[in-house]
Order: C-alpha cells, then sequence, then structure tokens
C-alpha cells in the first residue's frame, strides 16, 4: 500500500486544475485517469469558450487543455494514466487499477491525506422503439468521435436535444462534414445559448421545438426516425408524425453525475435535477461530508468548462490550506477571488437556476454539518 | 422572442437590442453589427476593440453594447466572439452592392473571386455573392473570416454563404 499526500481522481478540467493549483504551493499531489491521456472533456471542446476574458474566454478548450497539462508537468504532478479508481474505502483508501507502460495492470492500494474527485458525468438515455440500433449514440460519444479520433459516425443526423451540448456538437458535426437534418427539443423553447442556435440556423439546421422522437427505424442499423409533435403535457400529438431519413441519432438529454465513489465513502447525497441528479453535498471549500474527500466539476454538479476549472482551483486551494503549505490569509484571499468568478460564471438566466442549487447545496452541507 | 422558439432573431428584435448600427452609421462606411442580446457571462468582444466601441462591464453578463461613432467597422472582433455573433457590414461598397464580413468555420474556405450563395440567418439562399477576401490568420485562431460582395438591399438579411461541397473520401 503506497502513502500519498494529495490523490486526484479524474484528470479533466477540475481534477487538473486542482491537481495543478496544490501541485504549485507544495503538496505532493497524484492524478489518477482512466484515459490514454488526461484533459477530460476539454480535448472535444474545439470551440471557443464563453466567460471572462481575464481567464481564458475566447480560447479553445482544446488549448486550455494543453496548457493545463504542460502545467501539471511543470508543477510536479504525477499522473498515472489508463488507470481507474476501482473503489475508494474508508479512511481516504483508494483502489486504484493501474495500468503500466508495458500494458501490466495491477491493483494499488493508496492511503491519501486528501482526495479529490473529480469523476465528471455521464450522459442520459433517450428511450424509444429502435433505440438499440446500431447508430444512436450518445452526443458527447459523437463528439469524441469527430474531435478525437476524427471518424463520422454517420453522413445524415438527428439531434435530440437542443441545450448547448446538443447545439455545439451539431455545428461539430457539420464542421466535420455530415449534415444535420433537425434538432428537435421536447420543451417549447430552445435550450441552450441563441447565438449557438443562431450559428446552426444559419447553416440551415431546422430547429423543432415541442418535438420528441417516436421511434427509429431500420434492419441493421439507423436509416429512419419517426418524429412528431408533443403538447403541453409533453404527450406525443397523433397525426403530426414525421419521417426522417438519418443514419445517426445523437442524444444530448443532459448529464448525471458519476457519484459512485463518493457515496461509496459515504459521502451524503442531495437529490437536485437542476444539477443532473444525485449531487455529493460539499461546503464552500468544495469539501464534501467527508472529511479530507473534495468534491470538483460536474460530480459536484453538471454546469461547464470553466465551473469545473474554478472549482478545482478552490479545492486545490483549499487542500494547501489545511496541509499548511499556505496560510489562512492567502488562502482566504484566493479562495473569495475564485467565489467571485464562480458567481460571475452563474449569473444571468441561464445561470440562475444552477446558482440557486449550488448555494443550496452549500446550506444543506452546513445544515448536515460539513 | 423568435430567437428562443426559432433560433435565430428577427430584424426587429435586433433594432430593440442597441447593436443595431444607425442607417445614418451605415451609409458613412464599414460598421459592427453585433446579434448578441442574451444575458451570457462572456466578454471577448469588449477585450477585442482597439477602439473601444464595444462595451459589456460588470457585471459580464450584460449584452454587448456598440459604439457606432467609435467603430471603424475593421473587424477585429469578429474572430474573437466565441458565440460567432459578430459581423461588418459596409453599405458604401458600391452603388449596388454592399460587403458583409462573417466569421467561417468550415472547409473547404471559398477561394477569392468566386461566385457563392449567400444566405440569411435562416440558412435560406438570398442571392449570390462574389467572394471579395478570405481571411485566416494565426491571430485569428482558426476562425477564419469571410468577405462577400451581396445587393445592397440584402445587406440586413445576408449572414452567410451556402456551404460548399467537400472532397472527403467517404
Amino acid at each position: 500500500m503506497y502513502e500519498k499526500e494529495v490523490v486526484v481522481i479524474g484528470g479533466g478540467p477540475s481534477g487538473l486544475s486542482a491537481a495543478v493549483e496544490a501541485a504549485k504551493r507544495g503538496a505532493k499531489v497524484l492524478l489518477v485517469d482512466e484515459n490514454l491521456r488526461a484533459g477530460g472533456q476539454l480535448f472535444k471542446q474545439i470551440h471557443k469558450f464563453f466567460g471572462s476574458s481575464a481567464h481564458k474566454a475566447g480560447v479553445r478548450g482544446i488549448d486550455i487543455a494543453v496548457d493545463l497539462l504542460e502545467q501539471a508537468r511543470v508543477h510536479g504532478v504525477e499522473i498515472w494514466l489508463n488507470s481507474v479508481a476501482v473503489g475508494l474505502f474508508k479512511d481516504k483508501k483508494v483502489a486504484i487499477k493501474r495500468t503500466f507502460e508495458d500494458k501490466l495492470e495491477k491493483l494499488e492500494i493508496i492511503q491519501a491525506k486528501k482526495i479529490v474527485i473529480a469523476t465528471g458525468a455521464s450522459e442520459n438515455a433517450v428511450r424509444f422503439r429502435g433505440w438499440t440500433l446500431p447508430g444512436v449514440m450518445g452526443a458527447g460519444a459523437a463528439q469524441t468521435m469527430i474531435n478525437v479520433n476524427r471518424v463520422l459516425p454517420g453522413e445524415r443526423i438527428l439531434m435530440i436535444g437542443s441545450g448547448n451540448v446538443g447545439l455545439i456538437v451539431s455545428y461539430q458535426l457539420l464542421q466535420a462534414g455530415a449534415e444535420v437534418i433537425a434538432v428537435i427539443e421536447a420543451a417549447p423553447q430552445i435550450g441552450g445559448y441563441g447565438v449557438h442556435a443562431a450559428k446552426i440556423r444559419r447553416a440551415g439546421v431546422p430547429i423543432y421545438t415541442s418535438h420528441t422522437i417516436l421511434e427509429a427505424k431500420g434492419e441493421k442499423y439507423v436509416e429512419e426516425a419517426v418524429i412528431c409533435e408533443v403538447d403541453n403535457k409533453w404527450q406525443p400529438i397523433s397525426g403530426t408524425e414525421k419521417v426522417l431519413k438519418v443514419d445517426t441519432i445523437t442524444i444530448a438529454a443532459g448529464l448525471k453525475p458519476l457519484t459512485e465513489l463518493a457515496m461509496m465513502h459515504d459521502c451524503q447525497c442531495s437529490f437536485i435535477p437542476q444539477l443532473g441528479g444525485w449531487v455529493p453535498l460539499h461546503d464552500k471549500n468544495m469539501e464534501s461530508t467527508s472529511p479530507g474527500i473534495y468534491l470538483v466539476g460536474d460530480v459536484a454538479g453538471v454546469e461547464e468548462a470553466n465551473t469545473a476549472l474554478e472549482e478545482g482551483r478552490l479545492a486545490g486551494t483549499s487542500i494547501t490550506e489545511t496541509l499548511n503549505y499556505i496560510s489562512t490569509e492567502e488562502a482566504e484571499r484566493l479562495k473569495k477571488e475564485i467565489w467571485q468568478r464562480l458567481n460571475e460564471l452563474r449569473m444571468g438566466p441561464f445561470g440562475e437556476g444552477r446558482m440557486l442549487a449550488k448555494s443550496n447545496i452549500l446550506e444543506e452541507c452546513k445544515a448536515s454539518n460539513c | 422572442m423568435a430567437l428562443r422558439k426559432k433560433g435565430f432573431l428577427t430584424k426587429e428584435e435586433l433594432l430593440a437590442s442597441k447593436c443595431y448600427p444607425s442607417e445614418k452609421r451605415m451609409s458613412e462606411g464599414p460598421v459592427a453589427v453585433i446579434e448578441c442580446n442574451e444575458e451570457i457571462p462572456c466578454n471577448p468582444c469588449e477585450v477585442a476593440c482597439k477602439f473601444q466601441a464595444i462595451s459589456i462591464g460588470n457585471p459580464i453578463t450584460n449584452a454587448p453594447i456598440l459604439d457606432e461613432n467609435l467603430c471603424t467597422g475593421c473587424g477585429l472582433c469578429i474572430a474573437r466572439c466565441p458565440g460567432l455573433a459578430i459581423f461588418v457590414i459596409d453599405k458604401t461598397y458600391s452603388e449596388k452592392e454592399g460587403l458583409i464580413s462573417f466569421p467561417y468555420e468550415y472547409l473547404p474556405l471559398p477561394l477569392t473571386g468566386s461566385i457563392v450563395e449567400s444566405v440569411n440567418r435562416e440558412g435560406k439562399v438570398v442571392s449570390s455573392g462574389k467572394v471579395i477576401k478570405v481571411l485566416n490568420s494565426k491571430s485569428l485562431d482558426r476562425t477564419p473570416v469571410v468577405t462577400i460582395a451581396v445587393p445592397k438591399d440584402k445587406l440586413d438579411e445576408v449572414r452567410g454563404i451556402k456551404r460548399l461541397e467537400r472532397n472527403d473520401s467517404k
């Protein structure tokens, strides 16, 4: 069994920025990621980010990833790739299935002083007749295929869901050379930013609000999709069926936090639909109800890359404070700045639901004596 | 608002959003048109403008406001907007034609001098157009800016071109 000072589980934007923040102040950090390369969702985000220009707005996700990986290297973060955290036991013991360069696999148990869970979220399914046909996939999966693996999942796409993921991935599918036949949205209005919708409308992609999918048809793979209008009780309106000739159906119907490790360690969770489902509670330092376990990024509530980066910094800063690498005064100053930026990112009509949900988490956590 | 249901702003909504330049200003030379009127935390456009013609301020969810008199229509902001929502219109190009510059992140890029089909905010073809300029320098960070000449009376409608055929092997 190893002993490590700080173990970060998950090398996406939140995990990487937590690792960098802690390492640059002197902590010894081990970052574990199940993929062949760290960076999480960032390597799929080929578009320019929104947010504050003082903090990487206008920079493409892929470039932010490269920069973070470089910072991790410079500050001496130890990284185990192709390695999965398969268990989290009391008290702060992580079990990792580690794969070495020569493909040798070994189960390592690590006793950590502090743990950051940055495991992100997974895509929701939308079930309809024919949903198991090849060609039906998550929008995130399609995005990985086109932006990371440079492979088209299909040529004629139906996108289900008009939140930012649905709109952005539709745009990226067009860029990759696919035709997006339509975007459908069950709600009566488009979910994502107007500018994202405008981009794909300019490219001739129709967006059908108050529509759902009834069925995917095909012999061995998707050949057609049957969509229809829904009423104000979300029920299909008969007679409004339309058949679309598509070979791929991508589903962008939200994400849910990957909370298994947090739950294994008895971190208290709350069901918060606004943030994706079961969300582990955390305090303003991003510490869970289990002392020494921190939660950052989508696992702490599905939001976006910018908030993930900031939450990671917050946890990294809090950890170095409790490990006495920085003074309480310095930590308070840094944390205050980060909270200001987080609040800024959660402002406006698109963020206020998350802002409220996040402050409810802090309240609930306080009430359960975090 | 049409944006929430249909995914594009109508001219009336744009005029109401303080970002549409006046006809007077448009008759004086190129000027930016910012088609972004939602409260999103985002401000690269404010920082991009050398002439400080775009203001967002605090909080950064404020929609951008263009000072049409400070704006020279230089187009620096076009590639900097993450939402690809900024265009530059020049109604003084010639008697019958005007220019529109827009961000274009597709391949293949059109060739200067070629004839293309211009499209409106719904992607419907509005007119033919001639490609006057294609910028793709490193400073644009992979957001090429294309300028086309179209009939002047279509300038408030045209916001792009129909994407060109790709030669990928499938």
